[in-house]
């Protein structure tokens, strides 16, 4: 699976600028809130382009490089936008013997995008995760809070279907 | 007063199958019944049976609901909370026998359990501190600080051969007592490894979500011990619930004056923060973590200086997993002498083990060290389903290895598993039938491993990328013979030379699969097939001309219009055309479609 980006340009608001500075402000002489603040950097923009990581960079005087180190690190932080309807499938062993490889090709067929893309219209970003903690209904994938279990790869079309 | 108490199990398998709309309806259907005074509803932790959940226990009788709906509860509140009569249909088939309605404990699941680092998970309500304190909660806590010395206490810990829960087994007495020299003059920090990043493996997270008390009391226990007085828990942001919890009982223990200055009135102090982690499977190491902790990117350092002398900001600390933590408390309370008393020789205690996969009760299961496979897989987790054969059971997930079919009666516990080349680990327990690849499981591992793999020492991130490559060859059918004698010396390469836990176990899921299964390897090397009927590449699909009865669902559904015939005629595939989808295999009624 590789991860292949769209390059969608930067669309940041004066609002959401003016939060994360607040944000920054705040932490500004916490030694090691790096995390925290690209925590809170992704709940306001939704994702960490280069943009945002500048703006982190610059506020808490870091060099950039240190903190394109710690996003790209982290599962957590994206440099790509996510979309409306966030799909992950559960890769977890659990789930995989139980199939889920099929069901997140399935996926990836029919939406036409691999691993950590996003459909060109923003509907939907496709995922692949570690353990919901489901294994009970195995094998699972959520879409955006919603946790459908048991799947089987005729499944999916209803699924999407729903969205 | 209450006349009856409804448990309904509020973790995360049982909410994600609907757990929150059945105590809605459940509190909605009591309120109009006029019941409110009587009955009260409370939301629990893990029960433990997740396969049929949303899980619900009716008290005092004990009933025991499985996969309840929100449909369903209008009827159990006016048959069995208004009229006294449990709805029988519903309830959880092991437990009723004619017209008998079984305990809990007397089901094959629960019977050869014993529930010590789970024993409140599905018995009280994780977010009110008072029903902790009612099972006996921050009593230990009590003891530890007015009749102990903080030397008696570790002694305690050490007299009672708890090893750590976390995968390694180092003995935690000893972890404790390396870190308590100079008290009082240094700065010290008690954290707690609350990363469970071993996919399908859910038992810390059970812990914190049934019993967050447990690990705070222990983690001030361990504070006392060694003269600490701040704690840091690590937690994945991946587990909301148990943040939530974790949020709730960290307030509560502040407010009853359990956390914070001069605990119980003595002159020890001790707080504890929550730390989220970012989701990166090598901060499951020690001194990853702690560089995590600091807000870094996390990636292990050579050791030593062990953490016990410079660990979290340079100073000395300890770090214990979250099952570990729980045993502490009860420890002290029953002795050292009553947990020695269970497991074996050098293994002592109870294990919890998630167990997923092939199986019919996946669930979390806690038994004595030394239980054997055979007991948790066939009598405990109800044997492999649809009358499929068990093939092995992998524990301890990337880390670990195999077990085969011919040794399941391997005794559980850190010697028997390391004798036969697989580890206990965090307790991740996935049993496979005869349909799992061998090969593409021990591919699956190294597709994570390789993934994770934080890039800073050579041997891990390129071995495991290596390694990788030479699995992926065989399964697509284009390996060799030589293929696998180079596998294994570079397993021993990156064994050897890793820089830390995660790259030194890399390798085990492939060395453990070649050692039992090389026949299947080589049948993937010389035959080119794929006996599982797992490996795409190795697969093709055939139509059984006497079984198929020309119905045309196979040709409709295939993607590809690689099916042929007439209507009423036995049909064909054309295997230059075939994507080996499946779409066929599972449109077919009449099971004429196999691959080989």
């Amino acid at each position: 699976m590789k991860n292949k980006l769209e390059v969608v340009p930067f669309k940041g608001t004066p609002e959401q600028r003016a939060e994360l500075d607040a944000v920054l402000a705040e932490y500004k002489s916490v030694p090691g809130a790096l995390v925290q603040v690209l925590k809170q950097a992704q709940e306001i923009y939704g994702y960490l382009p280069l943009e945002v990581q500048e703006i982190v960079a610059e506020g808490l005087d870091i060099p950039l490089e240190e903190v394109y180190g710690v996003v790209s690190f982290y599962a957590l932080f994206s440099i790509a936008p996510k979309g409306q309807y966030r799909i992950s499938v559960c890769l977890g062993t659990a789930c995989y013997v139980k199939g889920s490889g099929d069901i997140f090709n399935k996926l990836s067929e029919k939406l036409g995008i691999e691993n950590g893309g996003c459909t060109p219209d923003g509907k939907f970003s496709l995922e692949a995760c570690r353990c919901v903690g489901a294994c009970g209904l195995a094998p699972v994938m959520m879409v955006n809070d919603d946790v459908y279990g048991r799947l089987v790869p005729s499944d999916i079309d209803d699924i999407l279907a729903k969205y | 007063m209450y006349r009856s108490h409804v448990l309904v199990c509020g973790g995360t398998g049982c909410t994600s199958s609907g757990s929150q709309q059945v105590i809605n309806t459940l509190e909605a259907e009591i309120k109009k019944n006029g019941l409110e005074e009587e009955i009260k509803v409370i939301r629990t932790g893990c029960f433990g049976l997740c396969a049929v959940g949303p899980i619900m226990i009716v008290y005092p009788e004990g009933s025991f609901y499985s996969r309840v709906s929100a449909d369903d509860i209008p009827e159990i509140v006016t048959e069995h909370l208004l009229k006294g009569r449990p709805v029988k249909r519903l309830l959880y088939e092991e437990t009723v026998d004619g017209d008998n309605i079984k305990s809990l404990n007397h089901t094959n699941f629960y019977f050869k359990q014993n529930r010590v680092a789970l024993r409140n998970c599905g018995v009280i309500n994780p977010e009110n501190i008072d029903e902790y304190i009612a099972y006996n909660g921050y009593e230990a806590l009590g003891k530890c600080l007015t009749e102990y010395t903080p030397d008696e206490v570790i002694q305690i810990v050490l007299d009672s051969g708890l090893r750590g829960r976390g995968g390694a087994g180092f003995p935690t007495g000893l972890k404790w007592k390396f870190a308590s020299g100079n008290r009082g003059q240094v700065q010290k920090y008690v954290c707690c490894n609350a990363d469970e990043g071993d996919p399908g493996a859910f038992m810390d997270r059970s812990v914190l979500e049934g019993d967050p008390h447990s690990v705070l009391e222990a983690m001030a226990i361990a504070g006392y011990a060694i003269g600490a007085n701040q704690g840091y828990i690590y937690v994945r942001a991946e587990y909301p619930i148990a943040v939530a919890r974790l949020e709730i009982a960290i307030k509560q223990a502040r407010e009853y004056g359990l956390l914070g200055k001069n605990i119980f009135g003595t002159d020890f102090s001790f707080d504890i923060e929550l730390r989220l982690g970012a989701g990166a499977f090598v901060c499951g190491e020690e001194t990853a973590l702690m560089t995590s902790i600091e807000g870094k990117r996390g990636e292990p350092r050579p050791r030593p200086p062990f953490p016990a002398v410079k660990g979290l900001f340079g100073q000395p600390t300890i770090l214990n997993n979250v099952e570990t933590y729980a045993n502490i408390p009860q420890i002290i309370l029953k002795g050292a002498a009553w947990f020695a008393g269970m497991g074996t020789e050098k293994s002592k205690g109870t294990k919890v083990f998630a167990l997923g996969g092939k199986i019919h009760n996946v669930g979390l299961v806690e038994v004595p060290m030394g239980t054997t496979l055979r007991e948790v897989v066939e009598e405990i987790g109800g044997g492999v389903p649809n009358g499929k054969k068990f093939k092995a059971a992998q524990t301890g997930g990337p880390s670990g290895g195999c077990i085969p079919a011919h040794l399941i009666d391997t005794p559980l516990d850190y010697e028997s598993m390391a004798a036969i080349g697989s580890i206990v680990g965090s307790g991740g327990l996935i049993v496979m039938d005869e349909d799992n690849c061998m090969v593409d499981i021990a591919k699956f591992f190294l597709e994570f491993t390789m993934d994770e793999s934080c890039g800073k020492c050579t041997p891990c991130r390129i071995g495991t990328k290596r390694l990788y490559e030479l699995l992926d060859k065989i399964t697509k059918g284009q390996g060799t013979m030589e293929d696998l004698d180079k596998m294994e010396e570079l397993c021993n390469y990156i064994k050897a030379n890793s820089l830390c836990g995660l790259g030194q176990t890399a390798p085990n899921p492939v060395l453990s699969t070649l050692r039992y299964f090389r026949d299947e390897y080589i049948a993937h090397v010389q035959d080119k097939t794929c006996p599982a009927g797992v490996c795409k590449d190795l697969l093709s699909y055939e139509i059984i001309a006497d079984k198929c009865k020309g119905c045309t669902a196979c040709a409709r559904n295939c993607p590809v219009s690689a099916i042929s015939g007439k209507v009423k005629e036995a049909h064909v595939i054309d295997k230059t055309k075939c994507i080996k989808c499946g779409a066929c295999v599972e449109k077919c009624k009449f099971g004429a479609i196999i691959k080989k």
